[in-house]
């Protein structure tokens, strides 16, 4: 358990699901603003494809209206080998509390099982980030949206039917 | 490539639910922690954790030399969203207000004094 600890391991999660969609497709679904505001919290991505590139995603109207900053998201590219794999650190600015936890890792993974099929997989090292961690773990609002579980069925259903769930 | 039927036989079993709480509790487990929470031999948990990496509710990272298991709740949230939010969202939800007044009411009786 000491080592756990020390590497973060018992701090990370892992997401998994399957896509009736290309690898290219779903590449596109994660880093083009065009179809990040079209499923989950439908805020608009903006990558810079490139390690020490910007990644930042910005709040829709709704959340600006609750007085949420400009940018919800932010964090540096460390890997992009399109389409299959994407890395970058990743904070929350939503408020002060959650600005000062700092920085954790998403990993982006695509990989083509069967023609036209391909598992995503996404793995969230959240070490010395549990607001953060809680929050992607389950749901939070009352309608029952929230965290990664929920983002990726809904990416999956965009990409799947052409709307969101 | 996983259906609803496999993650419905995955969950129809203690031992199998009982794995999947251990990794809600702490994510990233390695088979022999997991084993030496439950009264079962080391190729009973492994059978089970099969059937459960089969309907995809747990993958396996390697760290090194040591393989991990994660809990995937992405196939649970889709069974939720299909058959549970469906049929039952309306009348379950009167279901627990009702349970919550009653057991207030319960409560602030047993609070009166005699």
């Amino acid at each position: 358990m000491a080592t756990e600890s020390k590497t973060g391991i018992a701090t990370t999660q892992v997401y998994e699901v399957y896509i009736r969609a290309s690898a290219q497709a779903i590449w596109e679904a994660i880093t083009s603003p065009e179809w990040t505001m079209k499923y989950g919290y439908q805020g608009a991505v903006d990558y810079e494809l490139r390690p020490g590139g910007k990644y930042r995603a910005h709040a829709t109207a709704p959340m600006r209206a609750m007085g949420m900053p400009d940018v919800v998201i932010d964090g540096v590219v460390e890997l992009a080998d399109p389409p299959k794999k994407l890395m970058h650190t990743y904070r929350f600015l939503f408020n002060d509390a959650m600005k000062a936890e700092g920085f954790t890792r998403v990993t982006w993974e695509i990989e083509k099982v069967a023609s036209n099929f391909c598992r995503l997989t996404v793995v969230h090292e959240l070490e010395g980030a549990p607001i953060m961690a809680g929050m992607v773990a389950s749901k939070f609002s009352e309608m029952g949206t929230g965290g990664w579980a929920w983002i990726l069925s809904d990416m999956k259903s965009v990409l799947e039917t052409g709307s969101s769930m | 490539m996983f259906d609803d039927d496999s993650v419905f036989k995955a969950l129809a079993d203690p031992s199998r639910r009982f794995l999947l709480d251990l990794l809600f509790k702490r994510d990233g487990r390695t088979l022999t922690e997991l084993e030496s929470e439950l009264s079962m031999t080391r190729f009973g948990v492994m059978k089970h954790l099969r059937v459960l990496e089969r309907a995809g509710v747990v993958v396996t990272r390697r760290a090194g030399r040591e393989k991990l298991h994660f809990l995937n709740p992405v196939p649970i949230r889709m069974i939720h969203d299909r058959w549970i939010d469906k049929y039952t969202e309306r009348r379950v939800s009167a279901l627990l207000d009702l349970k919550t007044e009653l057991e207030t009411k319960a409560w602030r009786q047993s609070r009166k004094p005699a």
